[in-house]
């Protein structure tokens, strides 16, 4: 009898599951505040749209999500999930855990739509989710700072080295950054490697093709050291995290910091405005090597365990349209990538990125922890703080880097 | 009438082996946990280490070589170091923890208010003192940042010198360390027996005499203890490591269960092979020290201690 109990009620429970599988889109995702209530607008939106099908979204913080992922892919898989493009990715590409969406992109013409992120969502020649914002990296300053000290904001590389000694005399460092949690330092590395090598050599180190020892690795890092040596960088920059260094840069106590566009908030709840607030491209080291610039893309992706795939692609091609972008840009302060959609007009750090990004040459890397692959990025990026607080173990530093490529990539 | 002859027989069974048996009854939830959450993961952990794998793909079995790229890794090599000067400073809160019980251990109205305060420190989170001490090291701001621009004129931002950070690390640890060693010396300290500190005083013992030939051998159940939570806390330094400065700069702070963390489940790592290579490494280096207590606590239990 109770056996019979029991079946009954795991049928019950069976017939309600499949129930509520059917038009339901289960989609884990990890947004902030601002960006969570535009992406339930458009969720919103495109329910209203299709009627039949119910999108159940789940939030996780940033964290947590990066751990979470791994194990809800394999056990329980939504029908959509967050990540990020370029090598992130791989892992999940590689272990079968993200589907195929090529036939979105066809369909849809998102490879036209699109084309800014194409290279960055492929691998093996398909593509392996939907990117739907990008920010641009370069250089903040304080125009008080600037005035204070009686310089022109820079054009090229040289110009900017000039500026830092009389920065230095100011008693204000020339760049701050905050290193604590590793990271920033690699934008740095990013953009001094990507204007002294080139875009093609970036991403070939990256994925371990050059040698870390290699002449070219070596000329980037002289130029790191015209930073490094004379101490136009932050002193305590390794106890920082990038925050506290924001701090410095609105005191005034900095005048550039190499940061990604998510750093205006923090700046202007510090104080700053459109007035004293300035974005700077990297300026040029090697006029030979067309303008690339930096810009990780966050992307959406159907799990391969999803069990409503169908709708789950629907809600991505919605995604991908000029609207959705548009939308969900505007609420983070970040770029869309459908070329269709636009961008307010009214913040002159958008305008610039989208201007910066959308007529870049060279090509546009991830960052140097999205594009390498985990393992390496870790040891770059420690390297790189070691390298700005030693600039004297350069050769010691790239050695190590140099015998980790060749046991990472096999 | 067979059955029921059994049923008698079976009870009578467990009736005159219920006191042999019940004690092991008794045992076996705990044994199922520590063998499914200790002794289980244990072997798991010397099985994985020969394996590469990411956490998500195909294991592969590559025998050795996790250990070969190990001891062929300045990272370990550091985080051994760093282990060692652990130990060895941590051991600083058996004497000092020592020292404040005996200052504490005194009848005065309101010492148990004082002696709570001074327990403090082990009772709030090792989150929360490394947070402490994050600030106070803070440049800037912090407040030993500031008493040292002020007396030596120079900036140094313990956390971030790699000549300083794992000491600043270790002093934040013995904050909590040396409070837990006092309440175990102020329990043993209570056990003291007065008689024969009397008999001592008789005979003209005291001061640092007193201390080491008639206390300190009544401490010893106290002192080993301490001994031991001293040096199992030493080796599984984790949380402040992580919290005050996440094995920075440039992994001058790693210890070896920071750097077991980091390869097996950082973002950066998912290295579950070399991660688990790491740990088998530790789990040997404790084993000779809990060999050495088990050790010496079975002969004291032979002794009748």
């Amino acid at each position: 009898m109770r056996s019979m109990l029991s079946v009954s009620i795991s049928a019950i429970a069976l017939i309600a599951a499949s129930a509520s599988v059917a038009g339901t889109v289960k989609y884990y995702g990890d947004f902030d505040p601002a960006p969570l209530a535009a992406m339930q607008e458009i969720i919103a939106d495109f329910e209203a749209a299709n009627p039949d099908i119910k999108v159940e979204f789940q939030n996780f913080d940033h964290e947590g999500y990066k751990t979470s992922i791994r194990n809800f892919l394999s056990a329980d898989a939504p029908d959509l999930a967050n990540w990020y493009a370029g090598n992130r990715m791989a892992p999940f590409v590689n272990s079968g855990q993200f589907m195929d969406v090529s036939d979105v992109w066809e369909e849809h013409g998102l490879k036209d739509a699109l084309a800014s992120a194409l290279p960055s969502m492929t691998i093996d020649g398909k593509q392996w989710g939907v990117p739907y914002t990008y920010y641009q990296w370069g250089i903040y300053y304080n125009k008080e700072a600037y005035a204070a000290a009686g310089v022109e904001v820079p054009e090229t590389w040289d110009q900017f080295i000039e500026n830092c000694a009389a920065f230095k005399e100011a008693g204000v460092d020339c760049v701050t950054t905050g290193t604590k949690a590793l990271w920033p330092g690699a934008g740095i590395f990013d953009y001094l490697n990507m204007r002294t090598n080139g875009y093609e050599f970036h991403m070939a180190l990256a994925n371990g093709e050059v040698a870390w020892t290699s002449d070219e690795v070596k000329a980037t890092f002289a130029e790191w050291a015209k930073l490094v040596e004379p101490g136009y960088i932050t002193q305590n920059h390794a106890a920082l995290d990038w925050q506290d260094a924001a701090a410095l840069l609105v005191q005034g106590k900095a005048a550039n910091y190499v940061m990604g566009n998510f750093a205006v908030a923090v700046f202007k709840e510090g104080g700053m405005t459109d007035e004293t607030l300035g974005f700077l491209p990297f300026p040029t080291i090697n006029p030979d090597v067309p303008r690339a610039e930096e810009a990780p893309t966050d992307t959406v992706h159907i799990p391969s365990g999803a069990s409503n795939v169908e709708d789950a692609k629907k809600f991505l091609a919605y995604l991908a349209g000029a609207d959705a972008q548009t939308k969900i840009n505007a609420a983070m302060g970040q770029l869309p990538i459908n070329k269709d959609a636009s961008v307010n007009e009214d913040d002159p750090f958008i305008v610039a990125g989208f201007e910066l990004l959308s007529t870049t040459p060279g090509g546009i890397a991830q960052f140097f922890d999205r594009d390498a692959p985990a393992e390496m990025a870790k040891m770059g990026m420690e390297g790189f703080q070691e390298f700005m607080v030693k600039p004297e173990r350069v050769d010691q530093i790239l050695e190590r880097l140099e015998k980790a490529r060749g046991r990472i990539y096999k | 009438m067979s059955s029921a002859s059994t049923e008698t027989h079976s009870r009578s069974w467990w009736r005159e082996n219920q006191q042999k048996l019940t004690p092991y009854i008794f045992l076996i939830p705990g044994v199922i946990f520590f063998l499914f959450y200790v002794i289980v993961p244990i072997f798991e952990s010397f099985w994985l280490s020969t394996y590469d794998w990411d956490g998500l793909g195909e294991k592969e079995f590559i025998g050795m070589a996790n250990y070969a790229e190990l001891f062929d890794d300045e990272a370990f090599y550091t985080s051994l170091k760093n282990n060692v000067i652990w130990l060895v400073l941590y051991l600083l809160a058996i004497p000092a923890g020592l020292g404040i019980a005996i200052f504490l251990n005194q009848k005065v109205r309101g010492i148990r208010a004082y002696k709570s305060l001074f327990f403090f420190p082990f009772v709030i989170s090792q989150v929360v003192v490394g947070l402490i001490f994050a600030w106070f090291y803070a440049p800037g701001f912090g407040l030993f940042y500031m008493i040292i621009e002020k007396i030596t004129g120079s900036e140094i931002a313990i956390l971030a010198d790699e000549r300083f950070a794992t000491y600043g690390i270790i002093f934040a640890g013995l904050w909590p360390q040396i409070a837990y060693c006092m309440i175990l010396y102020l329990t043993g300290l209570n056990a003291v027996d007065p008689e024969q500190i009397e008999a001592a005083r008789l005979d003209a013992a005291k001061g640092f005499k007193m201390l080491w030939y008639i206390i300190l051998p009544q401490l010893r159940p106290a002192t080993f203890l301490a001994m031991v939570v001293t040096v199992i806390g030493a080796l599984r330094s984790f949380d402040l490591v992580s919290i005050m400065t996440d094995g920075g700069p440039y992994g001058s702070t790693r210890v070896l269960s920071f750097y077991m963390y980091e390869q097996a489940l950082s973002e950066y790592g998912y290295r579950m092979g070399y991660g688990a290579s790491v740990a088998v490494i530790l789990f040997l280096i404790m084993m000779v020290f809990i060999t050495g207590f088990i050790w010496k606590m079975v002969g004291d239990e032979r002794k009748g201690f």
